[in-house]
């Protein structure tokens, strides 16, 4: 049975939704050259919403809304690509997806990976920690207790959490053969 | 001049002016990957009194780089010898984001937006 951590909306493609949808096998070159790729997907984000948000020359603030915008798209989208890279499981026949949905006052990330069992069970453990804490003190105490190890994806939600004012909301889907299909959600407003 | 660089970025230490200056995007992957460069700003802090980290060229820097950045301040702020100033660009989105986290971390460093 499906398990919702916030709620994942669901998208209607409209006329008033311009959408991006990236997907990927991880598998097919090795994880340290696809890493490369995360900063250039991510860029790519970054910049192409910017189309939406043109500069006013006559308007100073434009340029900094612009900036502004495509720095937290870039940085969210590196961020949850990174994290899927990491926690992706090869052996399970799911690609890793990125999407993108620009509405009027908002913006949605929906990055989808499959996870292992004990993947999943780390990280699920990690949403619930993370629900359930202040954001802003989880993040102090993360660091200052050194627990920011390797591998951790804490402080990239963290980040996006405080310094965005992102929410974020989770769902693990059961697959068939073992294994999640586990969606982060990222909705920023702009 | 020590420093390290790779695809987009560099680091430097540039002792006569007792500054460590991080340029271009950084999104090395994982705490390990940032090792070297924990060494350098952690051994920019020997013998010294004062010490300048410049990012005013510093266009990204991933979360794993923030924490890295992060974890180097919360060393300095224990070992209490060296007065540390950071400075950053108000022309880059994610240092006006989450820069003001490390005064939290340090409430003696000094920050300094271009």
């Amino acid at each position: 049975m499906s398990e919702a951590h916030g709620e994942i909306r669901t998208i209607q493609r409209d006329r008033n939704t311009e959408s991006l949808d990236l997907s990927f096998w991880p598998g097919s070159v090795p994880l340290r050259q696809r890493w490369r790729n995360n900063g250039l997907s991510a860029d790519f984000l970054g910049d192409y919403v910017t189309t939406f948000f043109p500069l006013d020359e006559n308007d100073p603030a434009t340029r900094q809304r612009q900036s502004e915008i495509r720095g937290a798209v870039s940085f969210i989208a590196n961020e949850l690509l990174e994290n899927a890279m990491k926690f992706h499981d090869d052996s399970l026949p799911e690609p890793i997806t990125m999407r993108l949905f620009l509405h009027q006052e908002e913006i949605i990330f929906q990055q989808i990976n499959s996870a292992g069992q004990e993947a999943a069970d780390r990280f699920r453990a990690f949403v619930d920690r993370l629900r359930n804490s202040d954001p802003g003190e989880l993040y102090i105490q993360q660091l200052e207790e050194g627990a920011a190890s390797e591998g951790s994806a804490g402080l990239g939600y963290l980040t996006m959490i405080n310094d965005y004012g992102a929410d974020l909301a989770w769902r693990f889907e059961p697959l068939d053969n073992n294994g999640y299909r586990v969606t982060t959600q990222v909705v920023v407003r702009i | 001049m020590n420093s390290l660089s790779g695809e987009g970025y560099v680091v430097e230490l540039d002792a006569d002016r007792d500054t460590v200056r991080m340029a271009g995007a950084l999104r090395l992957g994982g705490l390990s990957e940032y090792g070297p460069i924990s060494q350098m700003l952690e051994s920019a802090l020997d013998g010294r009194s004062h010490l300048t980290i410049d990012l005013t060229g510093l266009e990204f820097l991933n979360s794993s780089g923030i924490a890295t950045l992060s974890k180097f301040v919360i060393s300095a702020r224990n070992r209490n010898e060296c007065a540390l100033l950071i400075r950053g660009s108000n022309d880059i989105a994610w240092q006006g984001k989450s820069l003001n986290n490390l005064k939290r971390l340090m409430p003696a460093l000094e920050l300094q937006f271009d």
